[in-house]
């Protein structure tokens, strides 16, 4: 464990990191967001869900440092009484939750079809690819707006978690498939290496070896993958609880915050919609960043 | 020697990186001439510098390398470090070039023709109707039968060796006096490379061309070349006129690597191979770069780096050279 | 090459039964159709007497013999939520929607293969910087919040531009259903926020692919054999390395106005543009079927039909498509 520290203290990626002020602030960033949004509840002012505290005399206020605004409630309230500061960590939870949890799976399915792909070949393979040429021809909203859709169908009446479970589930089936493609082709490079032969003819399992062999040279552009893919999945989620048919309205996320927001954006209750809005925006473009930096850091080609 | 001025002069070429971990010197007082329409061969392992010196001359060096010191004249001009402009009307017009792979230096989306004629177009001012008439004669004059109806056609259409021949009539278009032909044939099925050496060479005396030839296969030197250089860790070992350099070699590396090859009327056991590899340019020795592996070395070699000396016909970059008389 | 279209044309037919096949699922398996329609205090007799009417006592490959019979036809049924026919409720929506992708197209080409060009020759400057780091920033926007920043700029602060609806529209080729708004001033001035708000996200796509073609394409050989020859430096950017670039970009960019279609959904919802898109979300939430399986299949068919036309692009533009035998030693 120690050798494999020192030897990621002294390695290019590392090297490089310090080198850009863009990855350390994005990374600054990133962390940030993502320890305010996991420890909201004791982060955050005030919790703009409880009911029993909300006070609607305190409802639409401008941010704390406009006319009419109050100090506890530094971004302002919306109008219902909420506290924006802390809807905006609550918030983020959610959709960090959701981003998060849709690029996992993706990547354990899309890692997993992969292996099973290159290394079983055949009609296994062509059908797998196939299938991943179809749905890289449909965009990602279309695909998570119709299972979305056809689970609402099939289950008029879902607890949030089933509704939770089909937006999850819609996402990650967005992403799967640039992953299965990348191990595919790094499996059936392996494949073909006298190891894995010789293995065969020793009686070992060749799946267990390739894992061991596959995995490790793959970890670098499924990383970067999983990095930019998780921005998107970030706006995915906020794009489909905007237009309503995301998360369940009892939990939500930055992108419910700001359709609430949008109903107010004539009245000049700008605020309501406009940080929640910059909050996502923040989080996206730094892991974006991240992930940019990281394809570069990664990118043999470039050293 | 001949009085007349060389056309190419390097004198004390620097060549170097600079890297994370230090600033690497690739080329290392690189130093020759080459006379006009004369024929030179360089020749060293892979990694000895031999393309850099290529790149350096016509000016492309890929960043972060760049010339850290030393000269490269042209007809007693300097031309290294010219503005970007000036390079580039020397490039082609009076400086032509051939890289290795002839499938990758022509511009799959372009016909051949296309390529000729804005080639000669950009160096001498003709019309379309000239310069398609001068490229179809180009490509009858490198060995391509029907040049007419392969004017139009596209380089996938072309073997791998007509294709080195277009590359060749490229490099001729603007009639330049010195071609730097990088490894031009290495590519090439060894069937085809005689034909490509030899048309190179023919046209290379016709028009007077200089080449300096850019190689590790010292049968081609040993056909082609008029004199030739031997480089060895960014440095020059030796250099003289091609049957020195080859049956009397100075620098015990050169003689390394003429007893390496094997000849068809000899009898031997096994094969001589010098031991060792050649540094790396981060763990370069000091004094001699080849002391390491060398049997003759002693002690000056390994603090005193020895420059070129002349040794019989040749010159080299030993201190036993010194001591010896002629062979 | 004959043969090429013939194949792809076979693909395309196998994708669009696929997708009828997905959509006819939907018909038969999500919700019970004769349950929405009559009600659930029907009697038996009366679902039965439907279920013959709408033919579902059939098997099952008839009963899909028919749908495709009746999709190929533009006839999907009624729509769960307006009680009127899908047919018709797509064909008066789609021309908005393809005004405005069309426009999010042109937009996005227009200004990002400039951009992207710019930002690979001056790379490392700080006009290509700021290039780049704006098209990052284009990637990280969701595009419903570019919408509503918009409105919020340009309807609510400014006041310059209307935030929703298309505008005064005038009625083509005396069909009732499709109607322009490119005729009309007011029709123009509706389309400029939805349309820059649909093309930003393209628009850094195709920045950021342009530049990263482009500078690999100046790393090739043949950029080093051209620069060898002398050849001017306009000469290689703009007539080989610039060739070289858009071949791969156009199959991309081709693609992606399958991909504005659909968010174009987003879009439409933002400025209640009366598109298909924002039929489809309302049918979504909804869960009105029909609604949904006709617009799968619509999009499906845009897809295969760009993906066509792009696939016999790529056959004019590259060479070595066409193929033919090299000659000679």
């Amino acid at each position: 464990m120690k050798a494999a520290l020192a030897r990621w203290r002294d390695s290019d990626v590392w090297h490089s990191f310090r080198r850009s002020p863009t990855a350390i602030v994005a990374a600054v960033i990133a962390a940030l967001c993502l320890f305010c949004s996991l420890f909201a509840p004791w982060v955050a002012p005030h919790n703009p869900f409880d009911l029993a505290t909300l006070n609607l005399e305190a409802s639409r206020l401008p941010p704390a440092w406009m006319d009419g605004g109050h100090p506890s409630h530094l971004l302002g309230t919306d109008d219902q009484g909420r506290d924006i500061l802390s809807a905006l960590f609550y918030g983020a939870r959610i959709s960090l939750l959701v981003g998060l949890a849709s690029v996992l799976l993706s990547l354990v399915v899309g890692v997993a079809l992969g292996l099973l792909a290159g290394f079983v070949g055949g009609a296994v393979d062509a059908f797998i690819m196939r299938v991943c040429d179809v749905m890289l021809s449909f965009p990602s909203i279309l695909v998570a707006l119709l299972i979305d859709g056809v689970g609402r169908a099939i289950f008029p009446d879902a607890h949030d978690t089933l509704a939770f479970g089909v937006l999850i589930f819609a996402i990650a089936l967005t992403g799967w498939v640039q992953y299965a493609r990348t191990v595919r082709g790094s499996t059936l490079v392996e494949r073909q290496r006298e190891y894995v032969q010789a293995a065969r003819v020793i009686g070992v399992a060749p799946l267990r070896i390739m894992a061991r062999h596959v995995l490790p040279n793959v970890m670098g552009p499924v990383l970067v993958l999983a990095t930019i893919q998780v921005a998107a999945a970030i706006l995915t989620e906020a794009t489909l609880s905007f237009l309503g048919v995301g998360v369940p309205p009892t939990s939500p996320s930055l992108g419910t915050l700001i359709r609430t927001g949008n109903d107010t954006l004539f009245s000049g209750d700008w605020w309501i919609t406009i940080f929640p809005g910059l909050m996502l925006v923040l989080i996206a473009l730094s892991v974006n960043l991240l992930g940019d930096w990281l394809r570069d850091a990664l990118n043999p080609k470039l050293q | 020697m001949s009085d007349t001025p060389p056309l190419l002069e390097v004198k004390d070429l620097v060549v170097e990186f600079p890297t994370r971990r230090g600033t690497l010197r690739a080329l290392d007082h690189v130093a020759f001439t080459i006379a006009p329409g004369e024929i030179l061969g360089v020749v060293g392992e892979s990694g000895a510098g031999k393309s850099l010196t290529g790149a350096a001359i016509i000016g492309l060096l890929e960043p972060p390398g760049r010339i850290a010191g030393g000269e490269i004249r042209l007809r007693g001009e300097r031309i290294d470090g010219l503005p970007a402009d000036r390079l580039r009307r020397i490039r082609g017009k009076r400086i032509g070039a051939i890289f290795q792979d002839p499938l990758t230096s022509l511009n799959p989306l372009f016909t051949v023709g296309q390529q000729l004629v804005e080639t000669i177009r950009a160096h001498l001012p003709l019309s379309e109707a000239e310069a398609r008439e001068r490229a179809i004669g180009l490509l009858a004059q490198t060995g391509i039968p029907a040049p007419e109806a392969r004017f139009g056609q596209y380089p996938h259409q072309f073997s791998g060796g007509m294709r080195q021949r277009v590359v060749i009539a490229l490099a001729l278009a603007a009639e330049p006096e010195l071609i730097v032909a990088d490894e031009p044939t290495t590519a090439l099925d060894v069937s085809i490379q005689a034909q490509v050496i030899a048309l190179l060479k023919r046209l290379a005396r016709e028009r007077g061309t200089a080449v300096m030839l850019v190689t590790h296969d010292m049968g081609v030197i040993a056909e082609t070349c008029d004199r030739v250089a031997v480089l060895y860790a960014g440095r020059v070992a030796e250099i003289g006129p091609v049957a020195e350099v080859i049956h009397r070699p100075a620098h015990p590396y050169t003689r390394g690597l003429m007893g390496s090859i094997p000849a068809v009327d000899e009898d031997r056991d096994e094969l001589l191979q010098i031991d060792g590899a050649m540094p790396r340019l981060n763990a370069l020795p000091a004094g001699c770069a080849f002391h390491p592996r060398c049997p003759a070395a002693h002690a000056r070699c390994t603090h005193e780096r020895p420059e070129l000396m002349p040794a019989g016909a040749t010159r080299a970059a030993c201190w036993m050279v010194q001591a010896e008389v002629p062979r | 090459m004959v043969a090429f279209i013939v194949r792809r044309l076979v693909q395309a037919v196998i994708v669009m039964l696929t997708v009828a096949f997905l959509a006819f699922m939907l018909f038969q398996y999500v919700g019970d159709p004769v349950a929405q329609m009559l009600g659930q205090d029907a009697t038996q007799e009366q679902r039965e007497a439907l279920q013959r009417d709408l033919g579902l006592d059939q098997p099952f490959p008839v009963q899909f013999a028919r749908f495709v019979g009746n999709a190929v036809q533009g006839e999907f049924g009624l729509s769960l939520r307006q009680g009127r026919q899908v047919s018709t409720l797509i064909a008066e929506r789609f021309p908005a929607t393809l005004e405005l992708s069309l426009a999010a197209a042109v937009i996005a080409l227009v200004v990002g293969v400039p951009l992207g060009v710019y930002a690979a020759l001056r790379r490392g400057r700080f006009g290509a910087q700021a290039v780049m780091t704006l098209s990052l920033l284009g990637v990280s926007l969701p595009t419903f919040l570019i919408g509503i920043l918009l409105i919020l700029v340009f309807s609510v602060q400014l006041q310059w531009l209307p935030s929703f609806g298309r505008g005064e529209t005038v009625a083509l080729f005396g069909s009732t259903s499709w109607t322009t708004g490119l005729l009309t001033l007011d029709g123009w001035a509706h389309l400029v926020l939805p349309a820059v708000t649909l093309s930003v996200f393209q628009l850094a796509l195709i920045l950021r692919l342009v530049r990263a073609e482009m500078l690999e394409v100046l790393r090739t050989d043949y950029i080093k054999f051209a620069r060898a020859r002398g050849l001017s430096d306009r000469a290689i950017h703009f007539r080989h390395a610039l060739k070289n670039t858009l071949v791969p970009v156009i199959t991309i960019t081709g693609l992606q106005l399958g991909s504005l279609i659909a968010f174009a959904i987003i879009t439409e919802t933002v400025f209640q543009w009366p598109g298909m898109g924002f039929l489809f979300i309302q049918a979504v939430q909804f869960a009105d079927i029909p609604v949904m399986a006709a617009y799968l299949c619509l999009i499906a068919l845009v897809f295969v039909v760009v993906n066509l036309v792009v696939d016999l692009l790529y056959f004019v533009v590259d060479p070595r498509l066409r193929v033919e035998k090299p000659g000679g030693p």
